[in-house]
């Protein structure tokens, strides 16, 4: 059959690479991984080794240098060969933060033993149970005593914490009530997990939907080196903003893999599937909802190089980068329902591994950012309506 | 040291290949891929060639077909690829083939070691393996399952070769070419890096002239391709209450179809 992404030829060479790639990790291996409730450390593994999870690190810290489009490729790819880039696709993005902020010091010792794939940095501690995405309300305090911080708080929903090296942690290091405004007072620290096991630092894995490794951090007078501290103390919440456009526009490309996953699934199963003495798919009622779907996906994915373009060239984009993450969330979702809806049945069975699939593409709806924040984002900052919350 | 290896752009061995309508061998518009057993031996000239901290370069014979599979080579790591190609090359002729690879193989300074995969698998043969040991007048080893030791001060090389009867320790005194079997290493994916680098590569086109030769004539004429007959194949299926009482049935048939 033909590829039902026209822009298939862009990009081939990444694209053959990852499917080269991802065929040595079929549908056995994700579902005996979820079977067991494992993390896909051999697939991760082979990503690393060949570089493909430090693709955005500049060529001087021995990274890829590889421009956002490409690097949201690869990702799409992983999600379109029906692997889930979920287990992994933070370490493409979260040292960013390292990058544009940290100082010399920091990016000549921790970039290139990740760009080599000797070191994990792939979660980062922003979210808490009471603040949700209101992050200025962080609680999570790291008070500085000498050269050292001492971290108090709680934090909820942070993933691949016991797949990590080091993590990112965004804490107070001053009171809300002692800033002029609340989105200062907040710092980034880069942590070692390898060092701190049990001295301060409480992981507790959260069971979920999906077979996601994400987790509880209690974080129990922790000691943080001072020099950890990336960039300057106060400006955290300005670091972390700067990370996520990129970080919307690499989640779109999955939703958009995603996408044409279940597309070509649903497509495959209804040419196939023989009913009342007829292909299922020559019914209408299977056709349309399937060409629908595809239409929004690839309406999505417009947008996608549309808001990698403007990242690339430095121009504001975090209108783009936010909308593409909704529409191909909204895109993948409508997909996955689609898809479920034309196998009947079949489409519940582990071995067709849509189940799978529309379990783990559900997720984008909710995060990395909730799909109604950003309807929010777009009217108040695009359409200039009055502030919701 | 320089480790010299070949690979070639083979259908996928998914493809249907068969002969069109024209007479000509077609596998439609199926990819090419590279002859997955170069796989092996492109990682093991990598490995190799890191052992002993010596150059690379990877070979194909023929026309620009094989170019994907030489920028494969490149972005798996292989530092140079070269083409070896002439006017009235039959791929299907070895003797032509073996010329020019041994010729490219002497043109490449400081070489010792060639390592072929097992065989060609569009062609089904490994006799290029052996021709092009012949012209180039070093030692074959062929099947082997892993290098013990690549010495190459001392000049030697120690390996371990799968025989019928089981396994096979052999020394032997460089130059030699040796081809490798499936499980000798676990073949690298290409890295991002390395696809960006040999994106840009320049494939070199090394001529008969260029290599001081002349390519010996073919002797060889394709009358005609032909697609294998039809076969004539009906199928049942046994039926049976239990599966001792199917598998009666079918050793039954076996038997009677003189089978077993």
């Amino acid at each position: 059959m033909i590829d039902i992404n026209p822009r298939a030829q862009q990009h081939s060479d990444i694209r053959q690479a990852i499917r080269e790639i991802c065929r040595a990790f079929d549908s056995t291996y994700w579902q005996s991984i979820e079977e067991k409730a494992g993390y896909p450390e051999k697939f991760v593994e082979t990503l690393t080794q060949a570089g493909w999870l430090s693709v955005l690190i500049p060529e001087t810290y021995g990274g890829g240098g590889a421009s956002l489009t490409e690097a949201s490729v690869i990702l799409e790819e992983i999600n379109r060969a029906g692997a889930n880039s979920g287990a992994c696709h933070a370490q493409m993005y979260i040292m960013g933060t390292l990058l544009r902020h940290g100082s010399d010091v920091q990016k000549q010792k921790y970039l290139p033993p990740i760009a080599a794939g000797n070191l994990r940095l792939q979660s980062f501690a922003v979210t808490e149970p009471t603040t949700g995405t209101d992050t200025t309300k962080t609680k999570t305090f790291a008070e500085k005593r000498g050269n050292r911080y001492i971290v108090n708080g709680q934090k909820v929903w942070i993933s691949r914490v016991q797949h990590s090296d080091l993590m990112l942690l965004l804490a107070r290091t001053t009171p809300i009530e002692q800033v002029t405004k609340k989105t200062e007072g907040l710092s980034v620290f880069l942590v070692d997990l390898r060092q701190n096991a049990g001295k301060g630092l409480t992981v507790r894995p959260i069971k979920n939907m999906v077979n996601h490794e994400t987790n509880e951090l209690f974080f129990d007078d922790f000691e943080i080196p001072a020099d950890n501290l990336i960039g300057e103390e106060g400006k955290g919440f300005r670091y972390i903003l700067d990370g996520m456009n990129a970080e919307r526009i690499l989640i779109a490309a999955e939703c958009i893999g995603d996408g044409y996953w279940f597309i070509d699934k649903a497509r495959h199963y209804a040419t196939q599937r023989v009913v009342f003495d007829r292909p299922i798919g020559q019914n209408q009622g299977i056709q349309f909802p399937i060409a629908r779907a595809y239409a929004n996906i690839r309406a999505a994915d417009l947008m996608r190089y549309e808001a990698a373009q403007l990242f690339e060239a430095h121009q504001p984009c975090g209108a783009e980068a936010n909308m593409v993450k909704l529409l191909a969330a909204d895109a993948s979702w409508e997909a996955a329902n689609v898809c479920l809806q034309t196998h009947g049945g079949y489409g519940f069975a582990v071995e067709y591994d849509v189940e799978r699939k529309f379990r783990e593409t559900r997720l984008y709806q909710v995060a990395p950012i909730s799909t109604n924040l950003i309807l929010s984002y777009i009217a108040e900052h695009v359409l200039g309506l009055p502030r919701s919350f | 040291m320089h480790i010299v290896t070949f690979t070639r752009s083979t259908p996928d061995t998914a493809a249907k290949v068969e002969v069109d309508g024209n007479g000509a061998v077609s596998w439609g518009d199926a990819a090419t891929v590279v002859n997955p057993w170069d796989e092996y031996s492109l990682e093991e000239a990598i490995r190799q060639a890191t052992n002993v901290k010596g150059d690379t370069t990877v070979i194909a014979v023929g026309g620009d077909l094989h170019n994907d599979s030489l920028k494969h080579s490149l972005a798996m790591g292989v530092k140079n690829a070269v083409r070896v190609n002439a006017d009235g090359l039959d791929m299907t002729d070895s003797l032509q083939w073996a010329s020019l690879a041994a010729a490219a193989v002497n043109n490449i300074d400081d070489c010792q070691l060639v390592i072929f995969g097992k065989e060609h698998v569009d062609v089904g043969s490994d006799q290029v393996t052996y021709q092009t040991a012949r012209k180039l007048g070093w030692t074959m080893l062929s099947y082997v399952s892993e290098i013990l030791e690549l010495d190459a001060e001392g000049g030697t090389i120690k390996v371990e070769k799968t025989v019928e009867q089981g396994k096979q320790i052999l020394t032997a005194k460089l130059p030699v070419v040796i081809s490798v079997l499936k499980g000798i290493n676990e073949p690298r994916y290409p890295s991002f890096i390395g696809i960006r680098k040999a994106s840009k590569a320049t494939i070199p086109e090394w001529t008969p002239a260029d290599l001081g030769i002349e390519l010996p004539a073919s002797s060889i004429t394709h009358d005609a391709y032909n697609n294998p007959p039809p076969r004539d194949i009906t199928s049942e299926i046994i039926e049976g209450e239990t599966i001792e009482e199917k598998a009666a049935q079918l050793v039954d048939k076996l038997l009677e179809e003189k089978v077993l």
